[in-house]
């Protein structure tokens, strides 16, 4: 009788667990460990087998190195001479074919076409153009897959990072990294499936917002959890002044027998599972830190991501912290370097923004090479839209800006199952229009999600009465850039 | 019955260690919509819509532009007409399941013709297919959808005459008989207090409340403590979070500059509409027109900022038209999902896929928020923290007309207010919900399958949509938020789905008892304190939430309410607990939003840099400890804790939100300051009292968890704070600096040693389980 009575709990607890998805279920993402009622909510969950891929995936994890603001494509890898020779010139109607334009520029009478003021040079095996702003990622160029022909729907950066973070431009939906972890799970028990870092440079900037790394409509377990380079790398994560890991322990032991006291009274396996919440908080009060901190790392290290990544909140910091992260199997790690806005002063802002990430990008790829890690890590490198091929306001032979441009940008993609060496798609010598292979937004998410072994058409939760996707009702996956 | 425990701690401790597991066989309970036997009656609106509206209508429903082989499957006409391919068959013929091509398809072996295809995802189980089949051969009667059929009020089911209390518990009583399960008893008179204090005021009872409770043996000591407590001025407060949610109020812009907003007067309105028992009919009216009554006043106005709520942009550049349209566009979702429960945002682009909404009634109805003379972009960073239309709120005002308004100091404020145009602005159909594409012109309406808006009776504008909301022949008005205050009560709504009772929402587990009461409440006059009392004054509330082991086996979702639920507090309560038993609340109501701690650098490290909002000012002294609802929402950063603990971040219209159980709510409990603080000055005030150590300890856990500690419980803790003041004797410094923690006042304790084991012990009191949850 009691031994029926304790299979019925744990039965209960289980579903507490899994809800729907459980039917047939033999093995289970170690994410729920993590996020105990990963499932709960059951009338929202189809009945897929969550925590696992839907086929074998290439990678089984992302590093998203987003550059914020939106980094031009003409001065870093569309090299556009055309541009430089029509220097001044009007942007030809029939290139413009109406686009609309921003607020910004829409009240200009002549759009003088601008060309980049860095010289470009060919790297590699596969002979790939790179602007001089970037030596460090020039000398890796065989091991990226440089996309040229990015396209998005939206020409204002909150509505445009919205879209490329969650597949709408308005609406709470979830973000990628949430779907990630509420498809795939965690491999690390002791760590957040999605994790995101932020740094500033020191180009014009523009903000990052929680929405970006939200849950949406999924459960909030699929937050992504933001690592910051305080004394608490996750808020509330340090035991307060006065107190250590041992009386901590003393604390939680005697809390366990205080909600065992409750449990006999009320039978409710929540508090079961309240007590794992706490366990789990504490294993994470060890780990993380540990993971953290940097100044352990040996100093061929050091050296590759550059002395700054001992600074914490660099850029350098978080692409060296990624990589730790990853190694750990955190499924997404999202990175945002903030100040790509040049819609003025171009050339003397980009050199800084480039020197920022230029080296520790680089290093990351090497960095996972070396440790055999980058065939099964996804690592994408890129803005939210383009810049215009023309001038924002008066230009200078020595000083320009950009506008805004969704219709073509570059970003690029390495590791777990993405073509090296490869440039992927083309646009029109004034680096305007696409003229071969667009990659929309929904594509490549689409994209992303097949590298880890995700059907976008599959991985679906139903909320009010729809089933959500990230890429809502579009998406292709992109063959073409796949190894 | 009392419940059934596990007698050993092994057992429970075996029990956390096999959850664990991340592998395990097990047999899972089927929930009981999947599978069962066939009813013998197969109804429509209860077995076969839900299938054919999740699996079906996609391809064969109401988006006359999805129309697969131009057949629609949510119509009898539909479904019974001749095929377009084959003018000889017929999807469904009634009685028929040879003839039906509808049955051959879903039961078709080939997948070229299987429905529906697997393409799509979807599938259908063996049970559903029986239910089809036999709905068919019972001649495929189709029903209007219920929530579009106006309530009626139903009889009264018998019911134990002993149990019941008022109207709700025949409801349940009759439903509970049917599934075989009994009532739990009453709760015990602490639990109750701590419950019905909780879902009222959002504060805990205080330890002289609890005494005079326990003390107070006539047969309406608990009404008494009801009324009183609906009397109580944090009753408006508990009340508009949720509202809050549903109107997504902040205290900043959203979008990414997300510069300072002031539209917490609008706030304090809605906390003061619940404390004065304003009718839910003027509640509603004030919010959708109260600039469109006659004479309207400023307090009437100030009602109309429940539409300006939406985030505003101000991001240079951007072009106004796209946005304009997208504030009209929020408007209009939220009208639909926070009054009608139905998802009107799925017709912003094409006809709605499962509800009888097309895109052209979408823009009707959008033409009544769209005659508001505003600005896509008003202007940049700071330009203003109230675009027009506004309305400027004096110290006059707040002597007058606006005493609730909690204003600090002389300077006026502004707040956004609603207002029409003199003259119409067009409205057109958006081809593909694209701002810059127009279809169709269109006059304002509403769909029709829910009740036809009849423009020869009501005012073309927002006056006449409110009217029409609270006609009697309205379906959905009273049902709606008579269900949302339902879930707020019990945790789950009648119908569960309580922003969609739509084709895809969930079916209500207790249909007459959710009719009995959207009637009841429109003919008393939309009375909202007069509802809440009926709830709480049922026997059906007042149950114990002790979980039996036929509780798990019959209900373990607790849809049947043999028991009463536990509930974890929502966010801004948990903060509102640890503050109001720790003494420190300042339980002033109202006023500029407050910045409590935070973590260093939340602000800084996300923003443009640019605005007043770029950095975080903290607040001090009485401003600490505020309301969990005074916490300044910055949209982009809302404040951490209440998002860990499932609060709305207010980015939109949210009727539900989720309960989880996470460690970072385990790491906020265990080490905010705030929490630490709290702990802090309770054990100060505690050890200059003149009692002996049990005395402290069990106060201590009165305030907390609203009841007697048991001997054991008290040996627990006891045998903690010993261990504790051995290592605080072992370690004084530690003492000293955990005695530091938070900016208020420290008291001058004799024994630091002993205090700070005693803070320890209430920090373990704080994260109990039992502490933030109402059973």
């Amino acid at each position: 009788m009691q031994n029926e009575f304790f299979n019925h709990k744990l039965n209960v607890t289980r579903r507490h667990f899994l809800g729907k998805a459980a039917v047939g279920l033999g093995t289970l993402g170690l994410g729920s460990l993590l996020m105990p009622n990963l499932f709960k909510g059951d009338e929202n969950t189809d009945e897929l087998p969550l925590g696992l891929p839907h086929f074998a995936p290439k990678a089984k994890r992302v590093i998203y190195l987003f550059q914020n603001g939106a980094p031009s494509q003409l001065e870093t890898f569309d090299y556009k001479p055309m541009l430089t020779k029509m220097m001044g010139q009007d942007l030809p109607a029939s290139i413009r074919n109406g686009q609309r334009l921003t607020g910004m520029t829409s009240n200009q009478t002549k759009f003088p076409l601008m060309g980049s003021f860095f010289d470009f040079k060919q790297y590699g095996q596969s002979g790939a153009w790179v602007s001089d702003l970037f030596p460090n990622m020039a000398k890796i160029v065989d091991d990226l897959c440089i996309i040229k022909t990015m396209n998005t729907d939206a020409i204002n950066h909150d509505p445009a990072l919205t879209f490329l973070q969650t597949g709408a431009q308005v609406g709470n939906r979830p973000s990628m990294g949430a779907w990630m972890s509420y498809g795939l799970g965690s491999e690390n028990k002791n760590l957040p499936a999605f994790c995101v870092l932020l740094s500033r440079g020191r180009g014009n900037g523009q903000g990052v917002y929680s929405k970006l790394w939200t849950n949406g409509f999924l459960d909030s377990t699929h937050q992504g959890v933001v690592f910051s380079s305080g004394e608490d790398p996750i808020l509330y994560l340090n035991d307060p002044e006065g107190t250590d890991k041992d009386s901590r322990r003393r604390m939680l032991d005697k809390l366990a027998e205080l909600n065992h006291l409750g449990f006999e009274e009320n039978g409710d396996p929540e508090v079961q599972s309240k007590v794992q919440q706490y366990e789990m908080a504490y294993r994470m009060q060890t780990a993380v830190p540990e993971l953290t901190d940097l100044s352990k790392e040996p100093d061929h290290i050091i050296k590759m991501y550059g002395p700054e990544c001992l600074v914490p909140g660099t850029y350098a910091a978080n692409a060296l912290l990624a990589r730790k992260l990853s190694e750990s199997g955190v499924r997404f790690v999202q990175l945002y370097h903030q100040g790509w806005d040049q819609h003025g002063n171009l050339p003397n802002e980009m050199p800084l923004q480039a020197q920022d990430v230029d080296r520790a990008s680089a290093a990351l790829i090497t960095d996972l090479k070396q440790r055999g890690l980058l065939d099964e890590t996804l690592v994408i490198w890129g803005g939210e839209f383009g810049r215009t091929n023309y001038c924002q306001g008066t230009f200078t032979k020595d000083n320009y800006g950009r506008d805004h441009h969704p219709r073509a940008y570059s970003i690029w993609m390495a590791g777990g199952g993405v073509k090296p060496g490869i440039v992927y798609g083309e646009t029109d010598e004034f680096g305007y229009n696409i003229v071969r292979d667009p990659v929309h937004i929904h594509d490549f998410h689409a994209t992303v999600m097949y590298l880890m072994g995700l059907n976008h058409e599959q991985l679906t939760y139903k909320h009010l009465g729809r089933r959500y996707r990230l890429t809502d009702v579009a998406g292709k996956v992109v063959t073409g850039l796949m190894a | 019955m009392k419940s059934v425990v596990l007698k050993t701690k092994t057992l429970f401790y075996l029990l956390l260690a096999s959850v664990s597991l991340a592998s395990i066989v097990w047999n899972c309970i089927p929930s009981s919509a999947e599978t069962g036997a066939i009813p013998d009656e197969v109804d429509y609106n209860f077995h076969i819509r839900p299938i054919l509206s999740d699996r079906c209508f996609k391809c064969h429903g109401p988006d006359v532009n999805k129309q697969e082989a131009g057949l629609r499957l949510d119509t009898p006409e539909g479904a019974f007409a001749a095929l377009k391919d084959n003018p000889k068959a017929h999807a469904i013929v009634a009685g028929n399941l040879e003839e039906s091509e509808v049955y051959q398809r879903i039961i078709a072996k080939d997948t070229a013709i299987l429905m529906p295809p697997p393409s799509s995802n979807l599938k259908l189980t063996k049970y559903e297919i029986e239910l089809i089949g036999k709905w068919i051969k019972q001649g495929a009667k189709y029903k209007p959808h219920w929530a579009f059929i106006p309530p009626q009020k139903p009889k009264l089911p018998e019911a134990d005459k002993d149990w019941v209390k008022n109207e709700i518990d025949h409801f349940i009583y009759a439903k509970m008989e049917e599934k075989g399960l009994e009532p739990n008893e009453e709760a015990d008179k602490e639990r109750l207090l701590k419950r019905v204090s909780l879902d009222l005021i959002g504060l805990p009872p205080s330890v002289e409340m609890q005494e005079r409770f326990l003390n107070d043996n006539s047969p309406n000591a608990y009404e008494r403590v009801v009324d009183e407590l609906l009397k109580n001025k944090h009753f408006g407060e508990k009340m508009a979070i949720s509202w809050l949610d549903v109107a997504r109020y902040a205290d900043s812009h959203g979008y990414q500059d997300d510069g300072l907003r002031t539209m917490w007067p609008w706030r304090d309105w809605v906390i003061h509409a619940f404390n004065s028992n304003y009718s839910y009919s003027k509640f509603l009216t004030w919010q959708l027109a109260g600039d469109l009554l006659p004479n309207p006043n400023k307090e009437m106005l100030l009602a109309t900022g429940f539409n300006r709520n939406h985030k505003i942009t101000q991001e240079g550049g951007v072009i106004d038209e796209e946005y304009r349209i997208e504030y009209v566009t929020d408007r209009t979702n939220t009208f639909g999902k926070a009054f009608l429960a139905l998802t009107f945002e799925c017709a912003h682009c094409h006809d709605h896929k499962y509800d009888p909404i097309s895109q052209k009634d979408y823009y009707r109805t959008f033409a009544f928020f769209n005659q508001v003379p505003e600005k896509g972009l008003f202007g940049t960073i700071d330009a203003s923290f109230a675009d027009p239309p506004n309305m400027k709120i004096t110290t006059e005002d707040v002597k007058s007309i606006l005493k609730f308004i909690n204003k600090k100091d002389t300077s006026n404020v502004t707040v956004m207010v609603m207002k029409d145009s003199s003259k119409v602005r067009p409205t057109y159909v958006l081809n593909r919900g694209n701002y810059d594409s127009h279809g169709e012109r269109v006059g304002v309406g509403i769909p029709k399958a829910i009740m036809p808006f009849d423009t020869n009776k009501l005012d073309k504008n927002r006056l006449g949509l409110a009217k029409w909301m609270l006609d009697a022949r309205n379906p959905l008005t009273a049902r709606v938020y008579v269900n949302r205050l339902w879930a707020s009560f019990f945790g789950r709504g009648i119908v569960k789905t309580l922003g969609d009772f739509g084709m895809q929402g969930e079916l209500p587990t207790h249909p007459e008892l959710l009719d009995w009461l959207a009637v009841d409440f429109r003919e008393n006059g939309w009375n909202i304190k007069r509802l809440v009392k009926q709830i709480v004054m049922s026997a059906t509330y007042r149950q114990s939430s002790a979980i039996t082991e036929n509780h798990l086996k019959t209900d373990p979702e607790n849809i049947f309410l043999a028991r009463s639920s536990r509930l974890r507090f929502p966010a801004e309560n948990i903060r509102d607990h640890v503050l109001a038993s720790s003494g420190l609340l300042n339980d002033e109501v109202g006023g500029p939003s407050v910045k409590p701690y935070q973590p260093k650098g939340l602000w800084e490290v996300a923003t443009s840099g640019r605005g007043t909002l770029a950095r975080y000012v903290q607040d001090h002294e009485s401003d600490l400890y505020r309301r969990g609802m005074y916490v300044f929402i910055k949209r982009t950063v809302p404040p951490p804790s209440m998002l860990i603990f499932d609060a709305s971040n207010r980015d939109q219209c949210e009727v539900q939100r989720s309960r989880t159980n996470t460690p970072l709510q385990a790491l906020v409990m265990m080490n905010d300051p705030q929490t630490m603080e709290a702990a802090r000055v309770l054990a100060e005030n505690l050890m200059i009292e003149n009692t002996p150590l049990e005395t402290k300890l069990e106060n201590a856990f009165r305030r907390i968890i609203c009841r007697k500690p048991k001997d054991k419980e008290l040996a627990i803790l006891t045998q903690y704070f010993d261990s504790e003041r051995t290592f605080f004797a072992k370690n004084a410094k530690k003492a000293d600096k955990m005695l530091g923690i938070g900016e208020y006042k420290r008291k001058d304790v004799k024994d630091k040693n002993a205090t700070a084991a005693l803070m320890q012990t209430i920090q373990m009191i704080f994260n109990m389980e039992e502490a933030i949850v109402r059973g």
